[in-house]
């Protein structure tokens, strides 16, 4: 597998500038003869089809939901991090940088999270001249926020509702191409695979979710921004329908996929509060700037109402353990943080499995210093939104929060052109792998979503089409269109015809219990081999007893789940795997066997790598290569919040 | 909720559920589900039917739902006779079975629209929404070309009242809760959204009456004002955005009769 990042040589802070003087550039004349695939429109896949298209390219995008508006990008409240220092507390791009890589644990390739740096302060200017409604001081000049643990206010944000606002400057940009002609939008269309055509990415299948139509389409480059696999677990943050399959089934056809392990358990999500329960909800990050979070010191305490354990006898645990950085402590850290003290019996809240998983998000402190009406003002619709799922009142008793998945920092392995092992197939946002190490920083997949979608793949997928020769892509007709095409379709009649006793929904919940419970927030060999067996037999069984309802010929959502199912099983088998063979603690990958007291012990000589998983047929487990991360210009240290 | 006992409180419920394949009539089909937990929200209620179908051999109910927390705008069903239910400011997937009573029926319908027409069961196309959003809801700005961000002040009061138009999900509940099926309070939001920022000035005119003409090329109806979208409307948007909409349309129409083109003026005031 060839694994050439393709790193400009250079100095750090001149590689992109370098790099973008030296790409290929296709003549405007000749652009529209080049078809553009892009598939997803979240915040990368809208900005970039947009892009793509006042470039001059046709291009034709595709989206699951019935508008590309709806994309789970829709959902981040907290904020976009960018280095413009409009509050002059020492932010640079340097210092932006620095703290990616080391939010991430060092895991990332430093020359991906630079440019990411350099990047970022283009994406507020665009996403202002779109409308997109920033917070702003009295003055008329942008508003910012210190968040996710940064100490600097870096952070822009559109109330609780950033991701929606920024998402909707992308569709609205991406809305306007379609108006005129030059974007051709498939809404309720999933990608079911990639074609293949003399190994470069010449096109991809897919079905009509209304009609059940499978058809193909053929392009001179695709570009994936499908988003991450939080529901490889059942219970996350993610919407109902985020997915592995389109990466996935690129994976399948040679496409490396790096670090699956690496998942983001988000410390603030409102507790699980039964055995029917499809989500998790998030409560935004942003809540840690005022509510502290503590537990009762002794386990007697926990079975009380919050307002029967007086002050003494609370354990304010982040802000004991992690004195400089207290409850805004890395997202990976407060998470564990919060396992640790539930796991000596010390959670609040109801008894669920006969455990009580949730500690304390306090207000009371921040209410007695600024008043109500002040913490209504910031986090009004987040109260608002606890209430409605719990029907409790967080201005009068403290939320109960527990950390739950929320994002994947593994994804499809790319080159610094955002262009996988395969050639013609590029990855942009959460679908990657690049830029977020082993743990992503707050406010930074916004962010990482936006310079991929407008200010990378617009210049390296240029440069690429540049090496095609116009006009000579595949016809549809094509037998290579033809072999996936059928492919797609007996998968289809398979699942349908199967006809057992289980729901798809039966079989999500069983993978996601396996998943949760030994490839979550912590890690052992043990439970990582028995959970690659489990999965295994899993896996097996869903295909002999897999019930699958409906047509294929109308909207079929068991259909719909049976086949994402399907390849989260798959999935999740070289998830464990990738868990199992990184024999260190990074970021949130968290091995019980590595640690020092409880802190993540990394293994910079052996592990300073990402991990690369190749596909070797059906059945059998992937086979790992490696790149390994070279480190020009930052020094490796063992993160401290301490 | 759980109670003293520690098992949780639930619910018997009969349902009465809409049925329809696309193209064809549809009907109700009558349904009783046993010991919902009260915690669970109305779509975990709707996934434990289908459960139960399935069990059943039967076909699932179909419905739009993804994110679940409030923001994607896609669930959407008349929950007796109510866009998104029952309690104000709260979409389909943020109600919670707390909010029903023991042995209650509860009706279930798609959005009813004329310019929403049923796709299957509960699930219907709004495509006509993005249809206006394409024809002038945004601001014309190429990737690459925005001037520094702080470039353009934009007073916060200003800024905040954009915010409030544009915390519409586009749900489409202010549609199926109109007796006329109009769009006016979509449309309203998204005008105000971009028409009152300075950014937002170069294509006022224009951006107006283009999402106007499509709005009612998409088969929406006229807004006579009975406000049932703002009563719906779960993100709390309010009636005064058709009232700037009808004005920045008098505006534009009437800056277009007098200009010496017959089309929309080019500058913004």
């Amino acid at each position: 597998m060839n694994l050439d990042s393709k790193t400009p040589a250079g100095p750090l802070a001149d590689k992109w500038n370098n790099h973008k003087a030296k790409l290929r550039l296709v003549n405007p004349a000749n652009r529209r003869k080049y078809h553009v695939i892009v598939v997803g429109s979240g915040l990368a896949g809208s900005a970039a089809a947009a892009s793509f298209a006042e470039m001059g390219y046709e291009v034709s995008c595709f989206c699951y939901q019935d508008s590309p508006r709806r994309a789970h990008s829709i959902a981040a409240q907290g904020g976009i991090n960018a280095a413009k220092n409009y509050q002059n507390d020492g932010d640079s791009v340097r210092r932006l940088f620095q703290d990616t890589i080391k939010g991430g644990d060092y895991r990332a390739r430093e020359a991906n999270v630079y440019r990411l740096a350099q990047v970022s302060t283009s994406i507020i200017d665009q996403c202002v001249a779109q409308g997109v409604p920033f917070a702003r001081e009295y003055g008329g000049l942008l508003a910012n926020r210190s968040f996710g643990g940064a100490q600097v206010s870096r952070t822009f944000y559109a109330r609780g509702q950033t991701g929606q606002q920024l998402l909707i400057g992308a569709y609205s940009a991406l809305s306007r191409q379609i108006g005129l002609g030059t974007v051709k939008m498939y809404t309720r269309h999933e990608m079911l695979d990639l074609v293949l055509v003399d190994g470069k990415a010449k096109g991809i299948v897919t079905r009509d979710l209304v009609t059940g139509a499978v058809e193909s389409w053929s392009s001179d480059v695709v570009v994936v921004c499908t988003g991450g696999y939080g529901n490889v677990f059942y219970l996350s943050t993610n919407a109902q329908g985020c997915n592995v399959t389109a990466t996935f089934r690129a994976h399948r056809r040679g496409a490396g996929f790096a670090n699956p392990c690496y998942t983001q358990i988000h410390p603030t999500c409102i507790p699980v509060h039964g055995e029917d329960q499809s989500k998790l909800t998030l409560m935004s990050e942003s809540l840690r700037n005022d509510g502290r979070v503590w537990v009762p010191k002794n386990k007697v305490d926990c079975a009380k109402p919050a307002s029967e354990v007086p002050e003494e006898a609370r354990d304010y645990f982040l802000e004991r353990k992690y004195p400089s950085y207290g409850n805004l402590a890395p997202r990976d850290i407060a998470s564990r943080a919060a396992k640790e003290v539930c796991d000596e019996g010390r959670g609040v809240g109801q008894l669920v499995d006969g455990k009580r998983l949730g500690v304390y998000l306090d207000f009371s402190a921040a209410i007695k210093r600024l008043g109500e009406a002040e913490v209504r003002a910031r986090y009004g619709n987040l109260f608002d939104m606890y209430e409605n799922i719990t029907g409790e009142n967080a201005y009068k008793q403290p939320m109960r929060i527990f950390p739950a998945v929320h994002y994947t920092m593994g994804g499809l392995w790319v080159d610094y052109n955002l262009q996988s092992n395969i050639p013609g197939l590029f990855v942009g946002g959460e679908a990657n792998f690049s830029d977020h190490g082993a743990n992503r920083l707050g406010a930074s997949a916004l962010m990482q979503g936006l310079a991929d979608g407008y200010f990378v793949l617009p210049y390296t997928v240029t440069d690429y089409l540049a090496g095609e020769k116009s006009g000579s892509r595949p016809s549809k007709d094509a037998p290579e269109f033809k072999a996936v095409t059928k492919d797609v379709n007996d998968r289809v009649a398979k699942l349908l015809s199967i006809n057992g006793t289980k729901s798809p929904r039966y079989y999500h919940k069983a993978l996601g219990k396996i998943t949760w419970e030994k490839c979550g927030m912590a890690r052992d060999k043990a439970g990582l081999e028995g959970a690659i067996r489990d999965l295994q037999a899993l896996r097996d069984d869903f295909w002999k007893n897999v019930k699958v309802v409906g047509s294929g010929d109308a909207l079929a959502p068991e259909l719909e789940r049976a086949g994402r199912v399907a390849d989260f099983l798959d999935f999740g088998i070289m998830m464990c795997l990738d868990a199992l063979t990184r024999e260190e603690s990074c970021g949130g990958h968290f091995r019980t066997e590595f640690q020092d007291a409880g802190e993540a012990k990394r293994d910079d000589a052996q592990y300073a790598h990402a991990a690369v998983w190749e596909w070797t047929g059906e059945g059998q487990l992937p086979a790992r290569h490696v790149e390994p991360l070279v480190y020009e210009e930052t020094q490796l240290s063992t993160r401290s919040y301490k | 909720m759980v109670q003293d006992n520690g098992k949780e409180e639930s619910l018997a419920l009969k349902l009465r559920v809409w049925r329809q394949r696309r193209g064809q009539p549809g009907a109700f089909e009558e349904h009783a589900l046993a010991a919902v937990p009260t915690s669970a929200s109305f779509l975990e209620m709707m996934d434990m039917l289908n459960e139960q179908l399935i069990k059943a051999g039967k076909d699932t109910f179909a419905f739009d739902h993804d994110c679940r927390e409030g923001i994607c705008g896609m669930c959407s069903m008349t929950i007796n006779g109510m866009p998104h239910g029952p309690i104000p400011g709260v979409t389909t997937c943020q109600l919670h079975m707390r909010n029903f009573r023991d042995g209650e029926t509860i009706t279930v319908e798609p959005w009813r629209a004329r310019a929403f027409p049923v796709l299957k069961d509960l699930a219907v196309d709004r495509s006509g929404f993005d249809k206006v959003i394409q024809s002038g809801g945004f601001i014309t700005v190429r990737t690459g070309s925005a001037p520094e961000a702080n470039n353009i002040p934009v007073p916060k009061p200003i800024a905040d009242e954009a915010m409030d138009a544009a915390e519409c999900i586009g749900c489409g509940a202010c549609v199926a809760s109109c007796k006329n099926g109009s769009a006016m309070l979509f449309v309203g939001a998204k005008i105000n959204h971009l028409n009152i920022l300075p950014q937002g000035q170069a294509e006022r005119d224009r951006r107006t009456l283009a999402m106007v003409k499509t709005m009612d090329e998409a088969g929406f109806g006229n807004c006579t004002n009975y406000g049932e979208c703002q009563a719906h409307c779960p993100k709390s948007i309010t009636l005064d955005v058709i009232a700037k909409l009808n004005r920045d349309y008098l505006r534009a129409r009437v800056k277009e009769f007098f200009s010496s083109t017959g089309k929309p003026s080019k500058g913004g005031d």
